[in-house]
């Protein structure tokens, strides 16, 4: 196995005790300094999937199965210690709403040298000088000052900013975003965005993001996996992907997403809803909307597709001959 | 037998349907241990037309005092000052009674769920607008069956259930079939396609469209979203602050805009092309707390061109357009206005 390898995933389940299988067979590497997206609609179960790499899925009610390796280390089977001294060091995350993910009674200080205190064995002082060179590199105005600040003192976009540098304390290798900037107001997303990836590219971090804005996949992605039903339908580099996508469902999530030059037209949309989660059809579960299925479709699933190196999709209609892939991008 | 249908048009098709003067809202805030409280301009001196038959967006960040301006015209909330009038009469006067306005302009909100009573089946939340206005029960459902059609729902399938057996796409067509219930000529939509997934944004987008040719209907759409407004609009008012920013015809707005704020808007939108990305963000900052706003223009502490005018007085709206696209085009910046101090502003009188 490659040094570089940061997770992989090989057949990764989750199922909850309420009978909902959340992802169902998912396969994917990623390496340093690799950005993936993850795109997917509510309910496709693309937050579960991220929660599931850094276990965060509540124990009780979660079964997972498969191959999971974070780094080398087993996640799937791994006590609880040794999932402690994954997360932080290693792993860390950033979530939609930095209100609910920070804790209102400390201040950001406090809470940014607490986090490098529980994995370092470093002085406090020295942690308060690590803290205020993290509100630094993600470009907090007059840190010195916000280091005393709590959350509510600071407005949206600054507490995200205070967020991801809690998430980069422990100087991990992985960061996962799930909806990072999915409250904030346009002029704020872009910020944030632009800093998610001058942080990873200065830090060489690799980056797990999810969302459901094709815009926000194509501001910060190298790869993009589109999910439905708890699956990867599709993967490949974002451009291409974004350019000429593969899979029917990636097709239609495209068409329907407003864009310039869509005004005055009819927006090509996707027929009915995604499948329930506790009673998925056999076969490819986007059948039953899609225009192109036929019976095969439904007889077993599709197996991932390979029509040119490093694009993936799984459809039984996109040829993996890879010359007559290249005809049909010439005509 | 009492009919409900949508009332005749009175001034014209010259006749703005709505034209609000000098609308404001102040929210006072709880007087504290400390100073006198003050109060929130969430709107502060806003004048809006809105011609029959088109659709005004009203686009701006959190707190520039969109929604506020949405439950001003709704009724919801009375303003702090200003006058609404409808189709040329006075909201409230004797020839337009509240009550009358309010069956013609209704209101669809961002979040379906909440907007819609958990114990009434679908059929009764559409059947209980026109119930209200006088309505028999047997025409009322008769109507609600029309418009679970009409929105795309089978009555058959959907009539007896209730919110929580709907997804967030088919909730919001319930809101929307009750919306037209009452046959109203103004719908507000704030924030309609902002709390669902992009296919199905996508439907409810179209169905919009569909129903304003069907019903003869005019939009107020408030929105975030600058591909959707560009997508759906016919003129576009940007807020900032409780302040018009600009205004004018969507095309023109969108190729030409006039005040930086709304160039920061529209360079912030996320790119659907990798190859293109950007490599500063185009505004800095977040909006400023409306409690205290900055004096003069509202803008000039996140502003690429700010000069000591901008902070000394607030500009007002004033014409910027030259072509007949432009018409209607109008921005409230200092430097497009000719000898007002600002040093790019000198360079435009000519």
């Amino acid at each position: 196995m490659r040094d570089d390898l940061l997770v992989l995933a090989r057949d990764l389940r989750v199922k909850f005790t309420t009978g909902v299988n959340a992802v169902n067979g998912v396969d994917f590497d990623l390496r340093q300094r690799e950005v993936l997206c993850i795109l997917g609609e509510s309910g496709s179960g693309k937050s579960v999937t991220l929660r599931a790499l850094m276990r965060l899925n509540p124990p009780t009610k979660t079964i997972m199965s498969g191959t999971l390796e974070l780094g080398g280390r087993d996640v799937v089977q791994a006590s609880e210690n040794e999932m402690s001294d994954l997360r932080g060091p290693f792993v860390s995350m950033i979530f939609q709403e930095p209100m609910t993910a920070l804790d209102p009674v400390f201040t950001i200080g406090r809470q940014i040298t607490e986090t490098i205190l529980r994995h370092e064995n470093i002085s406090r002082r020295k942690a308060r000088r690590r803290a205020l060179e993290l509100l630094e590199l993600v470009q907090i105005p007059s840190a010195k000052r916000r280091l005393d600040a709590y959350p509510h003192e600071l407005s949206g976009g600054l507490r995200q900013r205070a967020m991801i540098a809690i998430a980069l304390s422990c100087r991990p290798k992985l960061l996962l975003a799930d909806e990072p900037t999915t409250a904030l107001d346009a002029s704020v997303q872009i910020q944030i965005l632009l800093l998610l990836r001058e942080i990873q590219q200065e830090l060489g971090m690799g980056m797990i993001f999810v969302t459901h804005d094709l815009g926000v996949a194509g501001e910060v992605a190298d790869r993009i996996a589109v999910m439905y039903a708890g699956r990867f339908i599709e993967e490949g580099p974002v451009a291409d992907l974004m350019r000429q996508p593969l899979h029917p469902y990636a097709k239609g999530l495209l068409g329907a997403t407003v864009h310039e030059g869509s005004r005055g037209k009819r927006l090509t949309t996707i027929p009915g809803a995604p499948p329930d989660l506790r009673d998925l059809p056999g076969g490819c579960a986007f059948a039953p909307r899609c225009t192109e299925a036929e019976g095969a479709c439904l007889a077993h699933l599709p197996e991932l597709r390979t029509p040119v190196p490093d694009r993936a999709a799984r459809c039984i209609h996109v040829d993996d001959r890879p010359a007559a892939f290249g005809e049909r991008l010439a005509s | 037998m009492l009919h409900i249908d949508q009332p005749e048009d009175r001034g014209g098709p010259a006749q703005p349907l709505v034209i609000a003067r000098g609308l404001a809202k102040y929210f006072p805030l709880k007087r504290g241990l400390f100073g006198s409280g003050g109060a929130v301009k969430a709107v502060d001196g806003l004048d809006l037309e809105i011609k029959k038959g088109e659709t005004l967006a009203i686009v701006g960040e959190s707190g520039c005092g969109k929604s506020t301006v949405s439950r001003l015209l709704m009724g919801l909330i009375p303003p702090t000052a200003g006058e609404v009038l409808f189709d040329g009469e006075l909201v409230g006067s004797a020839a337009l009674p509240a009550k009358e306005y309010l069956r013609q302009v209704q209101m669809v909100f961002q979040d379906s769920y909440a907007s819609l009573n958990p114990r009434l089946s679908i059929e009764e939340s559409i059947a209980f607008p026109p119930m209200v206005h006088g309505l028999g029960r047997t025409e009322a459902v008769e109507r609600a069956h029309d418009l679970l059609d009409a929105v795309g729902l089978a009555p058959g399938l959907f009539a007896g259930r209730y919110p929580h057996e709907l997804s967030g796409g088919q909730r919001q067509r319930i809101n929307i079939a009750r919306a037209l219930a009452l046959r109203p000529r103004l719908i507000i939509l704030d924030e309609p396609v902002s709390a669902l997934d992009k296919s199905v944004e996508a439907q409810v987008l179209n169905l919009l469209m569909d129903l304003k040719e069907q019903f003869g209907l005019t939009y107020l759409f408030i929105s975030h979203d600058l591909n959707v407004v560009h997508h759906v609009a016919d003129r576009v008012l940007v807020m900032y602050l409780g302040r018009a920013a600009e205004i004018g015809p969507v095309e023109s707005i969108f190729a030409a805009p006039g005040h930086p704020y709304t160039r920061g808007l529209l360079a912030s939108r996320l790119s659907m092309d990798p190859t293109k990305r950007r490599k500063t963000p185009p505004l800095t900052g977040d909006p400023p707390n409306p409690v205290n706003p900055p004096p003069g223009c509202r803008f000039n502490t996140r502003c690429p061109i700010a000069e000591p005018v901008c902070s000394n007085s607030q500009p007002n709206l004033a014409a910027i357009g030259h072509t007949i696209h432009a018409l209607g085009h109008e921005a409230a910046c200092w430097a497009l206005v000719p000898g007002s101090g600002h040093s790019l502003a000198t360079r435009k009188v000519a």
